[in-house]
């Protein structure tokens, strides 16, 4: 699209286009400057504020917390999927006190902050930190889990689901054998998506006073000086950006290798009617 | 219960700073999201470059160390403000303008080629192309999304209660805190104010995306 959205520059626009990109970089090259240069007048740059990180003690914190963010997605993941799964059956299943039930459930948990179900875990049931995490990530993440999975099961042609009941199938073992397998491989990509949404909400234990990357920062802040902040902080965001954007590239990959097997693939278009052969 | 009719002075201060803070920081999202997805299709490649680089730091950032962000470190770096909601809308309109931005290239994306074709073949310039022909019709089809995503903005405007403002979230806690004894009906009554805004919300999205997609 963007490429039919003006000519294909010629030597004239080419060069307004270069001039454009330099005055730019510019830009942001001044802007980046001026925003160093007020950092190093709060004297960020001294060397001794960086000296910390040549402690081993600084990196057994830091791998601590982590340790602590890593175990609690891997774990709230482990037990959202399948109790998405166990909901997204529930949300189409045939008998209407199950279904209309589930649905309320689904729309009020959707409708929540992650936080505020963390908070309450921890103060109602005076549980660990750490448990108060993983529910508030477990009853929100199983709900989108569920709408993501449910979607996927409604964008299968309408033969599938038939054709299952035709020989012989209860509606259950349809939705089991035949529905649930096709939806999950067309909706690999948007559960991957969901999962780096999962990875970036374990920072939210940080309000609930989970251990986890942010409050290893703000511990070790506290406890060497408000001076070190500014480093550990940066080193702190840097690495949960970058595993981040990790988990972000095998999505795109899981994406790609999808979309490269036409039948059955990825359901990027759902489009009704069209058949996957599989 | 006594609890959240008792309260409901706090709760309803919460409520209003809740909606001011999801309003403001949408209106500002709203604006840099659309010329951060405008630079992502415009032909000079250092915006090019800009907008996609932004696009993906911001949405792969958790949304808390934004917040820790703007309200902790930039006050220790001589960044000062009167009220800690200016932290909260700064975090809240950068990190969501970035969702934004990509809504609104999807949305430029699924408008026909033709159309731009046509645009350039009457003799358009890239920026009568985008405002007078793309984004109008892209509209349409971003506005669900859309919704979707301030949806998650009012949701996530939560995290400012745990960066010294006093909405919803923020008065939940104290509330918590001085009635020990009726922390769920509290709470509770967090969540009822909360769903008051996205479950309207989402509904809207719903009506919005039949409407459309019987249009086209």
């Amino acid at each position: 699209m963007s490429s039919v959205l003006y000519d294909v520059p010629g030597p004239k626009a080419r060069r307004v286009s270069l001039i454009g990109s330099v005055i730019g970089v510019i830009v942001i090259g001044v802007l980046l400057v001026l925003a160093v240069m007020t950092l190093a007048q709060q004297g960020i740059f001294e060397g001794r504020r960086w000296a910390i990180f040549g402690q081993a003690d600084v990196w057994t914190l830091i791998a601590n917390g982590i340790g602590a963010t890593l175990s609690a997605a891997a774990v709230s993941a482990v037990v959202a999927f399948p109790l998405g799964l166990v909901l997204c059956l529930m949300r189409i299943s045939d008998v209407a006190w199950i279904r209309i039930p589930t649905r309320i459930v689904l729309e009020f948990l959707r409708g929540m902050p992650v936080v505020l179900m963390m908070l309450f875990v921890l103060l109602v049931f005076a549980t660990s930190s750490f448990i108060a995490v993983v529910a508030g990530l477990v009853l929100y993440n199983s709900a989108i889990f569920a709408e993501i999975i449910r979607a996927g099961i409604q964008s299968l042609p309408k033969g599938q689901r038939e054709a299952g009941l035709a020989i012989g199938l209860t509606s259950f073992q349809s939705r089991l054998t035949i529905e649930l397998p096709q939806a999950i491989r067309r909706m690999l990509p948007s559960l991957v998506a969901q999962l780096v949404v999962l990875l970036k909400d374990t920072s939210l234990g940080y309000i609930v006073a989970y251990g986890e990357l942010l409050r290893a920062v703000q511990v070790m802040a506290d406890f060497l000086g408000p001076q070190f902040l500014f480093p550990v902080f940066f080193v702190a965001a840097a690495i949960y950006i970058a595993i981040n954007l990790a988990v972000s590239r095998i999505a795109i990959m899981i994406e790609k290798r999808g979309s490269k097997k036409a039948a059955g693939g990825m359901a990027h278009v759902p489009v009704a009617g069209t058949a996957p052969a599989k | 219960m006594d609890v959240i009719i008792e309260s409901l002075p706090q709760y309803w201060d919460g409520f209003l700073r809740t909606l001011f803070l999801a309003v403001v920081s949408g209106i500002f999202a709203l604006i840099f999201g659309t010329l951060l997805a405008a630079a992502r299709v415009s032909p000079i490649a250092a915006l090019r470059g800009f907008s996609m680089a932004y696009v993906e730091v911001v949405r792969n950032t958790p949304l808390t160390i934004a917040f820790f962000f703007a309200a902790v470190v930039l006050p220790r770096l001589g960044v000062t403000f009167q009220q800690f909601e200016v932290a909260a809308i700064i975090a809240l309109s950068a990190y969501t303008s970035a969702f934004i931005a990509e809504a609104v290239r999807s949305g430029v994306n699924s408008v026909p080629v033709g159309q731009a074709e046509a645009a350039r073949s009457i003799g358009m310039k890239f920026s009568q192309v985008l405002s007078l022909i793309i984004l109008p019709q892209a509209v349409r089809t971003v506005i669900p999304p859309l919704i979707n995503i301030l949806i998650a903005l009012v949701k996530n405007s939560s995290v400012a209660g745990a960066f010294y403002v006093l909405e919803l979230f923020g008065y939940g806690k104290q509330l918590a805190n001085d009635h020990g004894d009726a922390v769920m009906w509290v709470l509770v009554g967090v969540a009822f104010f909360y769903l008051l805004i996205t479950v309207p919300l989402g509904y809207l999205a719903n009506v919005v995306e039949r409407k459309v997609a019987i249009a086209r």
